[in-house]
């Protein structure tokens, strides 16, 4: 199973169409009561690495989570209205922007305490050979969260128990507003502890998503044969601040320079531009693929808004076995 | 004396200890930056720089024993947690090391660790980032655990606490940071284990903690003209020790008592107190005891839940009234001031 080009761009386009369109009417409106983290600019990853997953691979991710479950195959609908914190929620209002959750895509759950997922998908990547299946999962978080100890601790468990997860980390070069820098000794690699772990690991661009897919091709083919855990580490960028719609150069930690040579580096500009030559009218299509994806968002918008909130009768359900 | 805010107080505290004290030092995850922990960190960072003022990895299990370590050998670390969920990856340092320290090693030296966590408030914070735990940590023997409501007290509990040797947790309510009120202007500490009477009164006795003093103070002024309620409110200041004399000294007075707290009443602080209460004072009670906390589920993030589940002035007025077998109604409103977080965020 393969995905053709076209599609990977046209997953980007359609993502950031949706996350840019959101921001937007998050900050107008304050409507959306929860803190969202934004993952424009990284597209890419989340594109690559589920379009070389299944339908039946389960998806694992960290507080900005919003890219991998659209790319999953999350519906677009119950994640709006999630964040509207409507019944009609992915997780029925319960758990905002931060705890996306749909088990038919194949989005196992996201959460807002860095590293959880890391073991969390691993688990869930053991049950599934426990079981006997050849479902694999991956699991997404930053190079934030890769400086946790469960970071640590599930490798380990993982190449032990020749876990099928595909280790995925998103270098974005930030946490909060700490550079790498700060926070790791000169001369780390992430993907280095792949190798220490004795679990294959491999670096690449990850604004470039034809080489993200082709490595996570790659890495699900060897989870799926049984050969244990993969780790990719993929390098990128995020353009908006942390937490919320805005953008935060020059306020101190990162210039507007810096923010722009990376737009400059846009993967679905990449994208794009890599298609044209192969792909007539490829440009038409995204234009195409952009309106379209902001029809899909209003309605979804209007389908969020136009249903109910959860009724106070039910605060306490679902805390335990109704 | 002049005013200041809850955050400004916490960031006067933190300067004024480290001038006294050259080896106090703030660690925390991007402590460093211009939002500086909701303007607490930003005057330190300010005045003494990056070498003491030092952004950590995402590493609070480890720098929970780390800070110990470096405090079992001069050093005063002041952890910043920008949310207290975050120091459940930080229990064990906490808790089987820096708690027990002193007992296990046979009482030779305290670990003098001191650290902040804030509790996130407003717009549908959620599970895993609203949740008080003063009552966890009040659990255990060898802590000292502090939950200032008032911004002199958040400037004197953190400098009690600078001074001392026991390890400390302050637990802070991000609802509290806007508010503003007196503060001393030296660093003068405030006792840790003794409450503080915020209202006198003779009808009822609110014992609160944190944000819930807030909400106690705006149902007694309800209660009182709406009602004619006298209520006499009581901020505990500290979860351990707990200042159970002057609790039981109000409900002998009153002989009614309301618990108001952000922690669930299951094995919480509103349960220790209803249970000192019942041991020492059981006598002058003259009704049972009632308390106001969030139901028994997660904090939920859709609005009308979140405000369904965070206990307020109107809940503590109504347990107010029942105590008293009263059957009115009080209606006391939104606190615009202690939102909290808002949007766009
Ligand atoms: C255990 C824990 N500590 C701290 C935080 C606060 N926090 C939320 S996101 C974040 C930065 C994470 O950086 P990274 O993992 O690289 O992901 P990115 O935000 O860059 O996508 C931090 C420190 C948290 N949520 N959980």
């Amino acid at each position: 199973m393969t995905t053709e080009p076209e599609e990977l761009l046209r997953a980007m386009v359609r993502i950031r169409a949706v996350e840019e369109g959101l921001a937007d009417v998050y900050r107008e409106e304050q409507e959306m009561r929860t803190p969202v983290h934004f993952s424009i600019g990284q597209e890419a990853t989340a594109v690559g690495v589920c379009a070389a997953m299944r339908r039946s691979d389960l998806v694992y991710s960290g507080h900005r989570c919003h890219a991998q479950y659209l790319a999953k195959g999350g519906d677009l609908t119950a994640m709006v209205a999630e964040l509207y914190g409507r019944e009609t929620g992915c997780s029925g209002g319960r758990g905002g922007s931060v705890h996306l959750v749909d088990l038919e895509a194949g989005f196992g759950a996201s959460s807002a305490i860095l590293g959880e997922m890391i073991s969390v998908g691993t688990g869930a990547a053991w049950a599934s050979a426990v079981a006997g299946r050849d479902d694999v999962a991956a699991t997404f978080f930053g190079d934030g969260a890769a400086e946790e100890g469960v970071f640590h601790e599930s490798l380990n468990f993982a190449a032990l128990r020749r876990v099928p997860v595909v280790f995925v980390c998103e270098n974005n070069g930030y946490s909060l507003s700490s550079p790498l820098s700060s926070r790791q000794p000169a001369g780390n690699s992430i993907t280095r502890w792949a190798d220490r772990y004795g679990m294959p690991g491999v670096r690449v661009d990850g604004n470039d998503v034809f080489g993200v897919y082709a490595a996570a091709t790659e890495a699900v083919r060897w989870c799926r044969e049984g050969r244990g855990p993969y780790f990719l580490e993929l390098t990128t960028y995020r353009w908006r601040e942390h937490v919320g719609p805005n953008w935060d150069y020059d306020r101190d930690h990162r210039s507007k320079a810096e923010v722009d040579s990376w737009i400059a580096r846009c993967p679905i500009t990449r994208a794009t531009e890599e298609l044209r030559e192969r792909v007539p009218g490829i440009d038409r299509a995204r234009a195409q693929w952009e309106t379209e994806s902001r029809e899909e968002l209003a309605k979804a918008i209007a389908v969020a808004k136009a249903s109910p909130f959860p009724a106070v009768e039910t605060l306490l359900s679902g805390a335990y076995e109704d | 004396m002049r005013m200041l805010k809850y955050s400004e107080a916490i960031g006067e505290a933190t300067v004024q200890c480290m001038e006294a004290d050259p080896t106090i030092l703030v660690a925390g995850q991007s402590v460093d930056d211009h939002k500086g922990i909701y303007g607490t960190t930003t005057a330190a960072m300010r005045r003494f720089g990056a070498s003491r003022v030092l952004d950590i990895p995402n590493c609070e299990n480890a720098f929970a024993g780390i800070a110990v370590g470096a405090a079992s050998q001069g050093l005063r670390p002041l952890v910043v947690h920008t949310r207290d969920d975050f120091m459940f990856l930080a229990m064990d340092g906490i808790l089987n090391v820096a708690a027990k320290w002193r007992y296990m090693y046979g009482n030779k030296g305290g670990v003098p660790v001191v650290m902040r966590g804030v509790v996130g408030h407003g717009w549908g914070q959620g599970a895993t980032h609203s949740q008080s735990l003063h009552s966890v940590f009040g659990h255990f023997p060898g802590l000292h655990v502090v939950t200032p409501a008032s911004p002199a007290d958040a400037k004197g509990l953190l400098v009690t606490a600078l001074q001392g040797d026991t390890p400390v947790v302050i637990i802070e309510n991000r609802g509290l940071y806007e508010v503003e009120g007196e503060v001393p202007e030296g660093p003068v500490g405030v006792p840790i284990g003794r409450g503080r009477i915020v209202r006198e009164g003779t009808d009822v006795t609110i014992v609160a903690a944190s944000l819930m003093v807030r909400e106690a103070e705006r149902a007694a002024s309800a209660l009182a003209a709406l009602q004619g309620v006298s209520a006499e409110v009581v901020d505990v200041r500290s979860i351990r020790p707990l200042d159970e004399d002057l609790i039981c000294a109000s409900v002998a007075k009153t002989g009614h008592l309301v618990v108001a707290d952000t922690s669930w009443a299951r094995y919480g602080l509103s349960a220790e107190v209803a249970a000192v209460v019942a041991e020492r004072a059981f006598d002058s009670l003259r009704a049972p005891v009632r308390r106001v906390t969030p139901p028994d589920s997660p904090a939920p993030v859709s609005w009308p839940l979140e405000e369904a589940f965070n206990p307020n002035a109107d809940a503590v007025a109504r347990a107010a009234l029942e105590v008293l077998g009263l059957r009115g109604r009080v209606a006391v409103g939104e606190d615009e001031l202690a939102r909290g977080f808002v949007g766009p965020y």
